[in-house]
């Protein structure tokens, strides 16, 4: 395998791939799915696999990434193994609307549905483009495939994800978990469409855990495009448990309507390259957005968390809290865009990233913008990038606890101000404990596996 | 039943300590035994804090020269942690703020650390809040702070109330105290004293360090020493104490540049 990738060269590879598939595309596909398919890989070959020199992609190279020769996932097809009886979800108390998702296909026994409250709905991407078009009238409008050639390229592939609705006034109860899993026979490049809409005056909580269940390399690539209504509270948590090997790639859009509240929380426990755009616009009066992430990164991992908050009405807030530990060679970065419009006066909007380095080598880099354009708004934001305090380490042993302990406790206290944050009791005890064991150097697994998998 | 008596529970012999290729003690010598109190008076800057550190462990301090002997062991030799589950307290002059460690959790791991070191069983939860809330009466905690993180946010006196809090929680056979009266209100003072001295047994010592008589009214030494200069330049009984309240450092200075 050649070391030195010619850019024009894996361009013509993802062309040439996509010009054989793409009539099978057209053909296996709704048509709400299809309108943007040709545009979008237009736009993508327009833009190119990220390098550093798309300004977006500073920290992030994705060549090597897009390099191997992948399989795509272009079909769905048969999962030998039952999910259900393979995966038990070993959070105590943690009491979910379960679904799987695998290599990006919705999994065809998912058998929640029927628990769900009345009018939510459920369902496979593609199934909802076939059978109820109606509901994917906004399908594109937020996730521009002009504006990120991410997103351009999982709009020319899209076929299937998840599509979850919750009508006006309805609360789901349960958190909605959805456990995405990656399992081939070879290399495989995934993609992922999902699509979610919270009414008016509705309440849904999503869990999305993200696992590998072999060793084989992945790249997967997902969008999801959210509608949050006025009045509505939507909460997502992302756990990301991937191997060395796999490349994370998310984009999240949310819009949000008056007085609506979103939350945002990524854990990275694991994973090869993980890149995390997120873009929230504010888009109706007293609306308010939380962003939070943490990321344990160690050996030559990659995190880097993109945001973007655009203040489009007055009166919302925004507040990003984002913390990293870096460990060995590992390198992170945050970029995060915060864009006040004209008129969006009395704006308030935070953000904070803070970095804890446990070695000379591990590197971060850290990036804020403010873009501010009305006149009465008070942002702030804020980056550090240390070491573990020396000072608090000896006072620490000086009371007797070992030095390897203390450092833990400190990281652990680092990290807990995100881990706070999730407001599903179980599930913030659970992360807090495979942040602990991570943090500690033991794999952090949050499941019983039944596939003896070694990743 | 065989009781051993070690005579001697601290001797520093002739001990040089350099931070950053600047020499701060220059020969000091002292010895403590068990159910003695040292005070330790001094300018500012002439070490004692530097020396306080040093029997704790920290680790920027080297030791250029001498030896130090801890309850019969080498205790240079020793990690901090090993030095304090020994036996030996350092209540510092400056707590240090750990944000985001909770009092309880970093308390309960000190002294389940102890005990696991002595072969004891750990305490659970349930039993180490009551032990806890014993030990705060004694010095009058208020019992907000101990839910916060560590020293984040306690004034002063809060920060120096809480050192011998955890003195309590630790018991300590040696007790090192650097200025741990300055700071502290009239009664606190009179609050802390109290504590330490009902921590107080027979086999115990205390290094008090401090600026000032007063403290040594409630914590009455055996031994006065004065550190100047890196050296401990007179050691004399607790009459030193108020004669450098009434006379200040000058004559010792004086009696010691010519
Ligand atoms: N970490 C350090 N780096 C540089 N210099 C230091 C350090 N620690 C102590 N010193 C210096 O060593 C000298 C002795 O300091 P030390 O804190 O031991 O004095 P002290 O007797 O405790 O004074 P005080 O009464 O003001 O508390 C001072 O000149 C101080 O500046
Ligand atoms: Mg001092």
């Amino acid at each position: 395998m050649s070391v030195l990738v010619d850019k024009a060269d894996l361009s013509l590879k993802y062309t040439a791939h996509y010009n054989e598939v793409k009539e099978s595309l057209q053909k296996e596909s709704a048509d709400v799915l299809n309108a943007p398919r040709n545009k979008a890989f237009q736009d993508f070959v327009m833009q190119g696999i990220p390098t550093r020199k798309n300004e977006n992609y500073k920290y992030t190279n994705l060549q090597p990434q897009f390099f191997p020769e992948y399989r795509f996932m272009h079909r769905r097809e048969p999962v030998k193994l039952d999910l259900h009886a393979a995966f038990r979800c070993d959070v105590p108390q943690l009491d979910t609307h379960l679904a799987f998702i695998f290599n990006g296909w919705y999994y065809e026994d998912n058998k929640q549905a029927g628990q769900l409250p009345e009018g939510v709905i459920l369902e496979s991407l593609e199934k909802i483009a076939r059978e109820k078009p109606e509901l994917l009238k906004k399908y594109a409008t937020l996730a521009k495939t002009e504006e990120d050639p991410l997103v351009a390229l999982n709009t020319a592939f899209a076929k299937d994800g998840y599509f979850l609705y919750v009508p006006k006034n309805t609360v789901v109860d349960k958190p909605i978990q959805l456990i995405n899993f990656l399992q081939a026979n070879e290399d495989a490049f995934v993609t992922q469409r999902n699509f979610i809409v919270v009414e008016e005056g509705a309440d849904a909580k999503i869990v999305s855990c993200d696992h590998t269940l072999n060793l084989n390399t992945y790249l997967s690539n997902s969008v999801t495009e959210v509608f949050v209504g006025a009045n509505a509270n939507f909460e997502y948590y992302t756990l990301q448990n991937e191997h060395n090997k796999t490349t994370s790639l998310n984009s999240v859009f949310v819009h949000q309507e008056k007085d609506s509240k979103a939350t945002t929380l990524y854990s990275s426990l694991h994973g090869g390259v993980i890149r995390n755009n997120l873009r929230f616009i504010l888009d109706g009066e007293n609306a308010e957005a939380h962003l939070y992430g943490m990321a344990f990164l160690d050996k030559k991992q990659h995190v880097d968390n993109f945001t973007q908050v655009i203040h489009a009405k007055p009166n919302c807030m925004s507040n990003q809290i984002y913390k990293n530990v870096l460990n060995d060679e590992s390198n992170g970065a945050f970029a995060g865009r915060i864009h006040v419009i004209r008129d969006a006066q009395k704006t308030n909007a935070f953000q904070r990233n803070n970095n804890l380095l446990l070695t000379d080598k591990a590197t971060m880099q850290t990036k804020p913008q403010l873009i501010i354009d009305a006149d009465d708004v008070k942002c702030s934001h804020g980056a550090t990038v240390g070491q573990i305090d020396e000072e608090a380490l000896f006072y620490m042993r000086a009371r007797g606890i070992d030095e390897d302990k203390a450092r833990l406790m400190m990281m652990n206290a680092f990290a807990h101000e995100v881990v706070q944050q999730i407001s599903i009791e179980p599930l913030r005890d659970r992360i807090d404990e495979l942040v602990d064991k991570r943090l500690k150097g033991e794999v952090a697994r949050c499941h019983e596996c039944a596939y003896n998998c070694d990743c | 039943m065989l009781k051993i008596f070690i005579l001697k529970m601290l001797s520093i012999k002739d001990l040089y300590v350099s931070i950053d290729g600047m020499e701060i003690l220059k020969g000091i010598n002292l010895e403590v035994k068990p159910g003695e109190i040292h005070a330790i008076m001094g300018p500012n800057g002439s070490g004692k804090s530097t020396l306080a550190n040093v029997l704790a462990g920290k680790e920027e301090y080297e030791v250029t020269h001498g030896e130090v002997t801890y309850m019969g062991k080498n205790l240079l030799e020793m990690a901090p942690e090993d030095r304090a589950k020994e036996g030996l307290f350092l209540s510092f002059q400056y707590p240090v703020e750990i944000p985001g460690v909770p009092m309880v959790n970093f308390l309960k791991t000190a002294v389940n650390e102890h005990r696991k070191y002595h072969n004891e069983k750990e305490l659970t939860a349930g039993e180490f809040l009551k032990f806890m809330r014993e030990k705060m009466d004694l010095v009058e905690m208020r019992s907000q702070l101990t839910n916060r993180s560590v020293n984040e946010g306690f004034s002063g006196g809060e920060k120096k109330k809480n050192e011998i809090f955890q003195m309590a929680l630790l018991e300590p056979k040696l007790a090192i105290l650097d200025e741990t009266d300055s700071g502290l209100d009239i009664d606190a003072l009179k609050t802390v004293a109290h504590g330490v001295n009902a921590l107080r047994k027979p086999e115990n010592a205390t290094i008090v360090v401090t600026h000032y008589q007063r403290l040594l009214e409630y914590i009455v030494p055996d031994v006065v020493h004065v550190l100047y200069k890196g050296k401990i330049v007179k050691s004399a009984g607790k009459e030193l104490a108020l004669q450098l309240e009434e006379k200040g450092y000058d004559w010792i200075k004086q009696e010691n540049e010519n």
